[in-house]
């Protein structure tokens, strides 16, 4: 070994390890933390939130408002459908083409309700919209994944074909086979997640149980409410069961059979071209003289005020935003998945911890923000704790699974210790993974809960919407995607860093327990 | 001499296959047993079951150095005495050693020639050097009993008569399973040869030549 290398003092930055980077994002948090507001401004939260848990734990089952569930359900089949379909599409030529590449990362930077508020505008509070509200983004995030997995794919079959074999053969005798399993998993998983977008477009208008939830909420109608809830909860829960590769066909066909009629908007493409040869164009554009100079200047003027006023407070109130809560997920997630897991809940407390992890994991974060401002009054707060909670149970529950496929050393310790010296930092690379990997979920979810009042991204968006300035709205959802972008790069660049970039990141591929390894031993009496 | 543990007729094996069969076996306080055998022949799975009958009276030393790759060294043989110590104390103990925990751990150290590595992490250690870190865990853990699964068979010969003189030497009663034939019988006072889940040999190795073993590893 190079004895001079080891001797001399590395003149370069200090080594970044699981340790030096958790520190850092732990310092960002606690300056961000104090950058953040988290009063409580509610004259009296406990008496609303005692009548909430009364409305919860006593749903009133007979006021379910059928059709919004059901168009919960079809707005969310046909958009995965059309999500997956375009994404695979797209990902048999993703590795190959940059531009593809691009496409994707902006389709999937906007979130679902920034594209629905987009397609408002041209095809009203339609079916249409809630559709492609959901395909629109969810193509970009299939082409990724679809992409991903087609690269991992074993290509042992592969080479054992004849040479000449076309492309196309080739493709659907050696790879598609290894590939439609994890392709249908992942689709189906991604049903789930749809549900929960298209359950959240209700809460802007569209016909689905959030547009129900929402009025009950605010009139505090907390029994109505839960119902509908829990009956969302039971469509999640029951997924396995009517969402299979052999259901999808007929989920597909009774899903445009059940359709809503579109209500006013005039035609679509009228609305289209309007939308983007008038609406979306800077106003000092708009029937100008491109060759002017005078122009340019106009839009420089235009846009100054947009970048500083609007675009700079809210990037770094997304960012101050998602850094507290990024950082909560991981605590919470931490302190989560030893209650799913074998070796600390038992074999009586771990079913009950899965159930109540998928229950929050199911709620909409963005609906848990809705109730905590109502209870809590405006500030930081209820964002920081819906989507802490929400993406710690997700994490956690995958930590859990982690954890119950390690293999201990015989003499390993037991409770704390255990978790402590083996558990957690076995697993610190695996959930540093995670947590980097849900940074840009966080990051647009934050900038999302501007629309309900904390002064993230979305809060500009919203108004320049509602003003009917949908230029300034353009603006502001291409520096949301941006800074998405940056920070999806900024997090791979960290995990190659870490060496935890090939760890599994996604929900689908959560290790099961092996079925073996257990020691029996028996004697017999002499 | 009393016997620490009795084996009567025992059989063992992995979800319904059988590794071991019709095993008796006592062990006494104070002897030096070499398991040994061909791979796959059952001695891991025999350590086992002498383990799960010791448990708390054993210092481990399992197959795979079966460190925590991502914690010191310090950290790793620390870990011998988490039982013995507050769990608080063990919590400290990972964010901020304490100084007499580190100096007894690097005494430890010490005796398999890894004291300089003391805040390495184990995973950048090699396998030799994990494998004496592994057997320092058992030295820390200070019981009675030592059981290793092929303690030295990453290390060369020199270093593995050193180690296992050390171990033999700082626990009473010692059962390693081994590979090299002069090692055991210059370490142990008991040679146990297991072939295909039966135990075939088991006599004094004063009484047992080198040559006498070849059979059981023959090709």
């Amino acid at each position: 070994m190079n004895q001079q290398a080891m001797t001399t003092p590395s003149l370069a930055l200090p080594k970044l390890g699981y340790r030096s980077v958790s520190w850092l994002f732990l310092l960002i948090a606690a300056v961000a933390l104090m950058l953040s507001d988290l009063a409580v401004s509610a004259l009296n939260p406990w008496a609303e939130m005692r009548r909430l848990a009364a409305g919860l734990i006593r749903p009133d089952l007979f006021s379910i408002e059928m059709m919004s569930v059901v168009w919960t359900v079809a707005f969310a089949v046909l958009g995965v459908a059309i999500g997956a379909s375009t994404g695979f599409l797209l990902a048999l030529v993703f590795a190959r083409l940059r531009a593809v590449r691009i496409l994707c990362a902006f389709l999937r930077s906007v979130h679902e309700l920034f594209w629905a508020l987009l397609l408002i505008q041209i095809a009203g509070l339609s079916a249409t919209t809630g559709i492609l509200a959901v395909a629109i983004p969810y193509s970009g995030i299939f082409a990724k994944v679809f992409a991903e997995m087609i690269e991992e794919a074993d290509l042992a079959v592969e080479r054992v074909l004849p040479a000449r074999t076309s492309i196309i053969a080739r493709f659907a005798y050696a790879r598609i086979p290894e590939l439609a399993p994890q392709f249908w998993t992942y689709t189906l998983y991604r049903l789930e997640c749809g549900m929960r977008s298209t359950l959240v477009l209700g809460f802007i208008g569209l016909p689905t149980i959030g547009f129900h939830l929402d009025s009950f909420f605010k009139q505090g109608h907390y029994r109505e409410a839960a119902a509908l809830l829990l009956a969302f909860y039971v469509l999640i829960g029951t997924r396995r069961l009517w969402a299979r590769p052999s259901t999808v066909p007929i989920l597909i066909i009774a899903s445009v059979l059940v359709l809503p009629e579109t209500v006013g908007g005039g035609s679509a493409l009228a609305n289209l071209t309007r939308f983007l040869t008038h609406d979306v164009i800077p106003t000092p554009l708009r029937d100008a003289d491109l060759l002017a100079a005078a122009t340019w200047q106009n839009l420089a003027a235009w846009l100054w005020p947009i970048i500083t006023k609007q675009a700079a407070p809210g990037v770094i109130q997304t960012l101050v935003l998602s850094q507290v809560a990024l950082v909560a997920m991981g605590v919470i997630a931490l302190i989560l998945f030893p209650f799913i897991c074998r070796q600390f809940a038992g074999r009586l407390g771990r079913p009950l911890g899965r159930v109540a992890l998928v229950v929050v994991r199911s709620t909409p974060e963005y609906m848990l923000v809705y109730v905590l401002l109502q209870l809590l009054g405006p500030s930081m707060l209820p964002a920081i704790i819906a989507l802490s909670l929400h993406n710690g149970a997700i994490v956690g529950y995958l930590m859990g699974r982690h954890a119950d496929v390690l293999e201990y050393r015989r003499d390993a310790p037991s409770g704390v210790n255990l978790y402590c010296y083996e558990t957690v930092p076995r697993l610190y690379g695996q959930f540093l993974a995670y947590v980097l990997y849900r940074w840009e979920i966080i990051l647009r979810e934050s900038a999302i809960f501007g629309i309900l009042g904390v002064a993230t991204l979305g809060y500009y968006i919203d108004a320049a919407i509602s003003e009917f300035r949908l230029d300034v709205a353009v603006v502001l959802i291409l520096v949301t995607a941006l800074l998405s972008m940056a920070v999806d790069a900024f997090s791979r660049g960290l995990r190659r860093r870490l060496r935890i970039d090939t760890m599994p990141t996604r929900l689908s591929e959560a290790p099961s327990e092996p079925a073996m390894g257990r020691l029996v031993g028996a004697e017999r009496p002499a | 001499m009393p016997a620490l543990v009795e084996l009567r007729k025992a059989s063992a094996g992995y979800a319904g296959r059988a590794v071991l069969h019709d095993i008796n076996l006592t062990i006494n306080a104070g002897e030096r047993v070499a398991v040994m055998g061909r791979s796959g022949a059952g001695k891991s799975t025999l350590l086992n079951l002498l383990h799960a009958r010791l448990a708390d009276k054993v210092a481990l030393i399992p197959q795979a150095a079966a460190l925590v790759k991502t914690l010191s060294v310090f950290h790793n043989v620390y870990m011998g005495r988490l039982d013995r110590h507050s769990t608080w104390h063990n919590l400290r103990n990972l964010v901020w050693p304490a100084s007499r925990d580190i100096a007894e751990v690097e005494d430890t150290l010490e005796l398999v020639g890894l004291a300089d590595k003391l805040f390495e992490q184990a995973g950048t250690l090699s396998g030799g050097q994990q494998q004496r870190a592994s057997v320092a865990r058992a030295f820390y853990n200070e019981r009675a009993i030592v059981i290793g699964d092929e303690p030295v068979s990453a290390l060369d010969r020199r270093q593995g008569a050193d180690i296992l003189g050390k171990l033999c030497a700082r626990h009473d009663t010692a059962i390693f399973a081994m590979h090299d034939i002069s090692l055991a019988l210059a370490h142990a006072d008991r040679v146990v040869v297991i072939e295909e889940g039966r135990i075939v040999l088991d006599a004094p190795s004063r009484t047992i030549a080198a040559v006498d073993l070849v059979p059981y590893y023959g090709g």
